[in-house]
């Protein structure tokens, strides 16, 4: 079941425009610049913390471009900046929430890349690894119960919360019940400090899938092409009645955990560098270029682009107004806060 | 005794004595005796409540004939009544949990066939389904860890309990680390009214071994000689530091769950009727008989011995007087159980 | 109060330097010892507690595990069964919801329902509290929900010295016991720590300055702030009396209660929620055993009753309390 493609001729482009094609460089881009606007911001004080996705471009983009916007559902985890940009969240949310802003999504109050919105059908969630899981496979049981063909719910998560009792028992369920639910991992080998072979009896995620009676792909994650093939034969697969299936994607963690980590007290340089050849960013740049979709004057305004979007974003994100002290109280339940009557 | 049955059939012993063979025949029918008692109590009103395992007796008569007392540590469920017989229980101390009385290891605290025994190396568990297995896991990493060959743990549990997120983290982690421990799982198809196809997305609970990178096995556990096997072999690899093995070991629940189930509302006796012809404890004397290894007369005495057994473990049990209202409050802590001081 | 002698020697250091000294000797000292949870091994715990401890100690007994709080406590639970000395850690108090039943159902538990056959020497740390922009995932309180339970024991020191006596007794002790930290302390506090091992017994609170008018029980961050406010109201002319709590199950009720006695006059500060938070026990034990010695209602600060502090700075700043917050609450009692 294992799939894999890399980058050499012929460019295969399952079926995607050219225009589709830039659009996941875009996002991929965006992705990468966005988050290091967040670096810098950290680094200036401006922002106490920042969460690192580089290396997770490729599957993110490639996984947007298959979410059907206004249909499909997205639980997430915190590494998902590419994949909120890709299903329609603007540079302008992302910063509202790195600055913890009153206009942001959760009002201030949600860790950086916590990201909500019901009009693009991105859940709520916590820091919690995995708890995520069995909300997706919730809302798919909503979406079957209520007959809502064409529509499924695509949830991601890391290798590390593969080892969860509740990627367990969620797993489960979807497959007893065939739910409309795409199970994405996005294996970048790190969990934290812990590498592969101490979180797992065997390194690939996929080959749990014929435990638990349900189909699995093995998909490159640093080939977004690839990635967007996968994701969209499950989402196909789910929104026409045909159960889950478990994807995973094989990544990396360029960076860090977060800006409160520091990477170099657990692995070596070495091996951070030798997976550099893989960056999804540089490999899809040059793949569009010798395609002839791009050129790099096109990419160089791209970026132009981006980086105007991004700090266009920025100043105005900044200049907006905290939440006042008063915002702590609202929300707690439907009516009054106060726990005694 | 007889090299062939009657209609020429050779028996495969796995390495079994005569002795050793007719020892789990009279494990079988101890087990199926108690439980049987349980019930007749619980009739009389003695007795709150009770559980029945029949249907597993070869399954934990062959497991039990694997463990080695004094080395092995037992992490059993609460179906377990034939191990626990199995490894060195009495019928009295069964008796003294069924009644609740003060002598009962666990002093009547707990739950009916929750027994524990620190000297047969039964640990103690509660009824919460998978609780005990990371505790199987810990003591199996403090036996390798103490560097002790010789040593493993059998931890048992049902079909049901294999959907719990604690199952998962559990075996994954034995995996990780390749601990000297089997995971025996008895599927008798039932988790109290719940079949098999809607509790896991396939039905083969081996199946999901490769994923873990260990290996898995299903055997018949309607035959206690193929149970030994496949617990024996388990239990040396893990012994000898070949790490955790996967064992599923194939029965029927013939009763309802415990006294307060009533499985009539949600399978047919027509169902029921049709597993009789895989009763492990006709078909073993069957065996028995067949090869003569044990005469029609031997049988006869055997059975009146059981029940002579457990008729005098029932009348002493009963006589021992309950727990008094000051042990209420010892054991709590190793000091004083008050919390204000 | 730590134990000392005029030749004992003491080096100064802040709270997480003490929780890292204090599980090194125990490692070093007790072959039975292993710690277990995530990132603990190669990263050396998130804030560098366990810094070089798999180096010297090895894997084996310095275990990374993978992401399953369940079976960390699960796991531990058996290797306590089975005679090893386990010290689970869980990464943030935030994540041991997971592990609820392990704590609740099995540990608290396991000596009780064997009758004493089978026992759980185990210590769960976990770094606790806010102040450090956690939001709602990074920074909750979690004594109230485990103190309730026989069985447990729940320590929450404030001081270096204590959190070296105290997770030394956390350790050596033969049950269960919840080991909690408050994160912002983790630096932030500085103090004299005696060298050499010793314990301080579980259970007993700590006078930190004495007073007359009014007594104020606190725990964790908050007794730092409680005591600065203290030392602002000394210099106004009233004397406040400040109590660290230090153990929560269980509590001291004699130094509760000759305070009670002394001052006639009770606040209760903790950064947990108000509702069903410790501040209510201590309330009901003080009304049940000392109401006629109170010239006032017991007064509890605390935070308010939502579910954490927001990320945003002023989300954080109205849940969490100040010294100068502390002192307001003092003030209001003192005029009473």
């Amino acid at each position: 079941m294992a799939t894999t493609n890399r980058t050499s001729p012929p460019f295969e482009r399952a079926g995607l425009s050219d225009e589709q094609l830039v659009g996941m460089l875009r996002t991929m881009l965006l992705q990468r610049m966005l988050e290091n606007r967040g670096f810098q911001l950290n680094r200036q004080g401006k922002i106490p913390f920042a969460s690192a996705s580089e290396g997770h471009e490729g599957v993110q983009a490639g996984a947007a471009m298959a979410f059907a916007r206004g249909r499909d559902l997205l639980f997430p985890y915190y590494r998902d900046l590419g994949l909120a940009l890709g299903v329609g969240l603007t540079p302008y949310e992302v910063l509202l929430s790195l600055f913890a802003r009153a206009a942001d999504l959760s009002g201030g109050r949600q860790f950086p890349h916590h990201y909500a919105s019901r009009r693009l059908g991105i859940a709520t969630i916590s820091s919690i690894i995995a708890a995520q899981l069995s909300h997706a496979v919730g809302a798919a049981y909503a979406l079957r119960v209520r007959g809502e063909a064409g529509r499924a719910v695509l949830t991601t998560f890391g290798d590390g919360a593969t080892s969860e009792g509740e990627w367990h028992e969620s797993v489960n369920f979807a497959a007893v019940h065939k739910l409309p639910v795409v199970l994405l991992c996005e294996n970048n080998e790190w969990a934290i400090s812990t590498p592969l072979a101490k979180q797992m009896g065997q390194p690939d995620i996929w080959r749990r899938a014929e435990g638990y009676g349900l189909p699995s792909t093995c998909v490159d994650g640093m080939d977004p092409v690839a990635c967007y093939l996968a994701v969209s034969d499950a989402l196909d697969r789910a929104r026409t009645g045909g159960g889950p299936t478990l994807v995973e994607a094989k990544c990396y963690r360029f960076l860090a955990h977060t800006t409160d980590d520091d990477d170099r007290t657990y692995r070596s340089r070495e091996e951070v560098e030798a997976h550099r050849r893989d960056d999804p960013v540089p490999n899809f740049e040059r793949r569009l270029i010798e395609a002839g979709i791009l050129t790099s004057e096109s990419l160089e305004r791209l970026k132009a682009e981006l980086l105007a979007e991004i700090n266009e974003a920025t100043d105005r994100a900044e200049a907006m107004p905290y939440p006042g002290g008063e915002e702590l109280y609202r929300n707690v339940y439907a009516d009054s806060t106060d726990p005694w009557r | 005794m007889a090299k062939t049955d009657t209609k020429g059939k050779k028996l495969e012993r796995n390495g079994l004595s005569d002795e050793q063979l007719r020892a789990i025949f009279r494990n079988m029918l101890l087990q199926r005796q108690l439980d049987n008692r349980g019930f007749q109590l619980n009739r009389q009103g003695k007795i709150p409540f009770a559980l029945g395992s029949e249907g597993h007796e070869a399954l934990q008569a062959g497991a039990a004939m694997a463990f080695h007392r004094g080395k092995d540590l037992l992490a059993p469920y609460y179906r377990d009544l034939g191990l626990a017989l199995g490894i060195g229980l009495t019928p009295y101390e069964i008796l003294l949990s069924l009644f609740a009385r003060a002598a009962d290891h666990n002093g009547g605290r707990q739950f009916p066939n929750h027994y524990s025994s620190k000297a047969a190396g039964l640990m103690s568990f509660s009824s919460i389904l998978a609780a005990h297995i990371p505790h199987a896991v810990g003591a199996a990493y403090a036996m390798k860890y103490r560097g002790e060959r010789g040593r493993a743990v059998l931890v048992t549990c049902g079909d049901g309990t294999t959907s719990e997120g604690e199952w998962h983290e559990s075996v994954n982690f034995a995996s990780i680390h390749k601990l000297p421990i089997v995971f025996l799982v008895e599927n008798n198809l039932w988790a109290i009214s719940t079949p098999i196809e809607h509790q896991m997305g396939q039905p083969e609970i081996w199946k999901r071994a490769a994923g873990y990178g260990i290996p898995g096995h299903r055997f018949n556990g309607f035959d206690p000689i193929e149970t030994y096997g496949n617990v024996n072999e388990a239990l040396d690899r893990a012994r000898s530091g070949g790490g955790p093995t996967l064992l599923e070991g194939m029965c029927y629940r013939f009763l309802a769950h415990s006294t307060d189930d009533n499985d009539m509302t949600y399978r047919t006796k027509e169902e029921v009727d049709a597993h009789r012809k895989d009763d492990p404890v006709p078909l073993f004397e069957r065996v028995l008989l067949d090869h003569e290894i044990m005469s029609a007369a031997d049988v006869e005495q055997l059975k009146r011995d059981v029940l002579r057994e457990t008729n005098e473990a029932t009348d002493r049990a009963e006589a021992m007087p309950y727990p008094t209202a000051a042990d209420l409050y010892t054991h709590l802590y190793e000091g004083a159980w008050k919390p204000w001081q | 109060m730590a134990v000392s002698s005029p030749t004992q020697t003491t080096q100064l250091m802040n709270n997480v330097d003490a929780v890292r000294a204090t599980l090194y000797d125990a490692m070093k000292n007790d072959p039975r010892t292993v710690i277990l949870g995530e990132d603990v091994g190669a990263r050396g715990n998130v804030f560098l507690i366990t810094k070089d401890f798999a180096k010297e100690f090895g894997p084996q007994r310095v275990i990374d595990t993978p992401i399953a709080e369940a079976s960390i406590v699960g796991i531990a639970v058996g290797m306590a069964m089975e005679g090893l000395r386990p010290i689970a850690e869980i990464q943030f108090a935030d994540f041991i919801y997971p592990a609820f039943n392990q704590i609740v159902g099995e540990a608290a538990k396991t000596r009780y329902r064997s009758n004493g056959e089978y026992t759980c020497p185990l210590v769960i740390r976990t770094p606790y509290g806010g102040g450090v922009r956690g939001a709602l995932s990074h920074s909750v309180s979690i004594e109230a929900l485990f103190y309730h339970v026989p069985g447990l024991k729940i320590l929450a020191p404030a001081f270096p010295a204590d959190v070296k006596g105290l997770l030394n007794a956390a350790i050596d002790d033969p049950d269960p016991v919840l080991f909690l930290e408050h994160k912002k302390t983790y630096r932030l506090i500085k103090g004299e720590v005696p060298d050499g091992h010793y314990t301080i017994p579980i259970g007993k609170a700590n006078v930190l300055k004495e007073g007359t008018q009014l007594s104020v029980v606190s725990y964790g961050l908050y007794v730092h702030w409680a005591l600065e406010a203290a030392q602002q109201l000394e210099a106004e002319g009233i004397s406040v009396e400040v109590i660290d709590l230090r153990s929560i199950r269980p509590m001291d009720r004699t130094t509760i209660l000759q305070s009670v006695e002394k001052t006639r006059k009770l606040l209760i500060v903790h950064e947990d929620n108000k509702f069903g938070g410790i501040g209510a026990e201590i309330s009901a034990m003080v009304a049940e055993e000392a109401l006629f010695s109170l010239d006032a209602p017991i007064r509890r600060h605390c935070a308010p009753d939502v579910p954490a502090m927001g990320y945003a700075e002023p989300l954080e700043h109205e849940y969490m309390s100040s010294p100068a917050k502390i002192a307001d609450a003092m003030r209001e009692l003192a005029r009473f």
